[in-house]
């Protein structure tokens, strides 16, 4: 069903925080241009999973495959890899040293070193993709919590990254700003962006998602099409989760 | 009150002492100086490296940086302007008291800048190492410029806190304003020379707790 080469190929991925394991074999892979999203309860992994990816957490066991590199081999350029996935933070994470532009451009500068002038075109440009490019010289305290989540989701886009990690990207937001990223976000993959995604944005899952992995306790319990994970869910654990969610 | 004036504001021996007392305010500049550069930089290196080279660095730091809290800076630099000569090192005063006031000044310094490296979020340095960003590279884009921020009122006040003992240079020798101004009041008796050292430090130091407010309102920070 899947194509042969998925872009991130994560098998039997396992991490403890010293004796408790909170990663128990997790296998996923996520295809080119596929939305995967990401949902599960509280303290299941779901953040630790996405973590590992890039090697901001150092997994205990198992592998992970990102467009045919061994992300865990000892050998690799972990910075190289890591400006090829962005990723997005529950709290923005933006520099409040620096403007919206800065944030973007710092990147493009140090590590694709990109000369000013081409790098500020290009962080203009991924500003205005998350219709920002207005706010380019205002500071993080000067913009809203949906307006930082975009200038984030610019810092990271603007790398060009294969893949997009988000954790929980809207949930620190009011929720008339919530609007504002998933539209950013719905933007990102109709250009074609490879998306993972935990969050519990429910109804925005139900339209742009490709698949709904559910996560309980370390393991995967249960994966699908929106329709079967929302609508029909084979596992009890998934059930109660989702109707639960659903409130 | 004539007295009083006689003794604290003597219009001749003002007109007799100010070359001196000016001369020991060229030296206490020089020293002030010297210390605020050297003290704040060394300060700064031994908490990046802190940072960086991480436990093995972590307990002989914090034994010097204790030992250079804890003892006042007045048997710092007797001990080592006395002790030195023991062992075969000979100092000129000078030298002892910008070493001694250096080290104190690093110190403080090491420890106020590393407290604003740790108050700064892991988020910050987990965003610039998702997009690639070394850890080198993080620490001088992102981690330093926020602590630093911080660190700047505290480090304002112990560098003037500091840069007045260059005052203890007295009790060794160096010509600086106490120094001078003692020396005038042993030999007249009097007590105006000790008044206009005393000035000398309020023309001295008022303009840099000016300044030191200026740094700080100016790096004042909008805290999210
Ligand atoms: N650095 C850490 N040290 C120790 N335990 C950790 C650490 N990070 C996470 N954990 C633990 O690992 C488990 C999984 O955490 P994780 O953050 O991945 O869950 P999550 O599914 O993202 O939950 P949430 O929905 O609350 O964000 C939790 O029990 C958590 O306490
Ligand atoms: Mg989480």
């Amino acid at each position: 069903m899947r194509p042969p080469h998925p872009l991130l190929d994560i098998r039997g991925l396992r991490k403890s925080f010293g004796a408790v394991e909170v990663l128990k074999g997790i296998d996923l892979a996520v295809s080119p241009g596929e939305l995967v999203f990401l949902i599960g309860p509280s303290g299941s992994g779901k953040s630790t999973l996405l973590r590992c990816c890039n090697r901001l957490e150092e997994p205990s066991g198992g592998s992970i495959w990102f467009d045919g590199q061994e992300v865990l081999a000892d050998r690799i350029d972990i910075n190289a890899l890591r400006r090829r996935m962005g990723m997005v933070f529950q709290s923005f994470n933006l520099y409040p040293h620096m403007t919206a532009l800065g944030n973007v451009t710092l990147a493009l500068r140090k590590v694709l070193k990109k000369p000013r002038a081409e790098a500020e075109r290009i962080a203009l440009a991924a500003l205005e993709r998350v219709g920002l490019a207005h706010k380019a010289g205002a500071y993080p305290a000067e913009l809203s919590g949906g307006q930082q989540q975009r200038v984030a989701i610019a810092r990271a886009s603007a790398l060009e990254p294969g893949l997009m990690l988000f954790d929980e990207p809207t949930s620190a937001l009011d929720p008339e700003l919530v609007g504002s990223v998933l539209q950013a976000m719905r933007d990102m993959r109709a250009a074609g962006m490879t998306m993972l995604v935990v969050s519990h944005e429910m109804r925005f899952a139900r339209e742009a998602a490709d698949r709904v992995v559910f996560m309980d306790a370390g393991v995967i319990v249960e994966q699908g099409p929106p329709e079967q994970i929302f609508g029909a869910p084979r596992h009890e654990r998934t059930r109660a989760f989702v109707s639960e969610v659903a409130r | 009150m004539e007295r009083f004036l006689d003794s604290f504001l003597n219009a001749k021996l003002i007109a007799a002492t100010w070359p001196a007392i000016l001369s020991g305010l060229v030296v206490t500049v020089e020293i002030a100086a010297l210390v605020v550069v050297t003290g704040l930089l060394l300060g700064l290196a031994l908490a990046l490296l802190r940072w960086r080279a991480g436990r093995w660095i972590g307990w002989p730091l914090m034994l010097f940086v204790d030992l250079f809290r804890a003892v006042p800076p007045l048997v710092l630099v007797l001990l080592i302007f006395f002790g030195l000569p023991n062992v075969g090192i000979e100092l000129p005063s000078f030298a002892v008291l910008w070493l001694v006031l250096s080290l104190v000044l690093a110190a403080f310094a090491e420890e106020i800048v590393w407290a604003g490296l740790i108050a700064v979020k892991r988020g910050q340095s987990e965003a610039a190492r998702s997009t690639g960003l070394s850890e080198n590279q993080t620490l001088i884009y992102v981690v330093l410029p926020q602590a630093l921020r911080l660190a700047v009122p505290p480090l304002t006040n112990r560098t003037i806190a500091i840069t007045k003992n260059t005052a203890l240079g007295t009790v060794i020798g160096v010509p600086e304003i106490i120094n001078q101004a003692t020396t005038a009041v042993s030999f007249s008796g009097n007590a105006t020379p000790l008044l206009m050292g005393a000035f000398a430090y309020l023309l001295l130091f008022v303009p840099v707790i000016g300044l030191g407010r200026w740094i700080e309102s100016r790096f004042a920070w909008r805290r999210q």
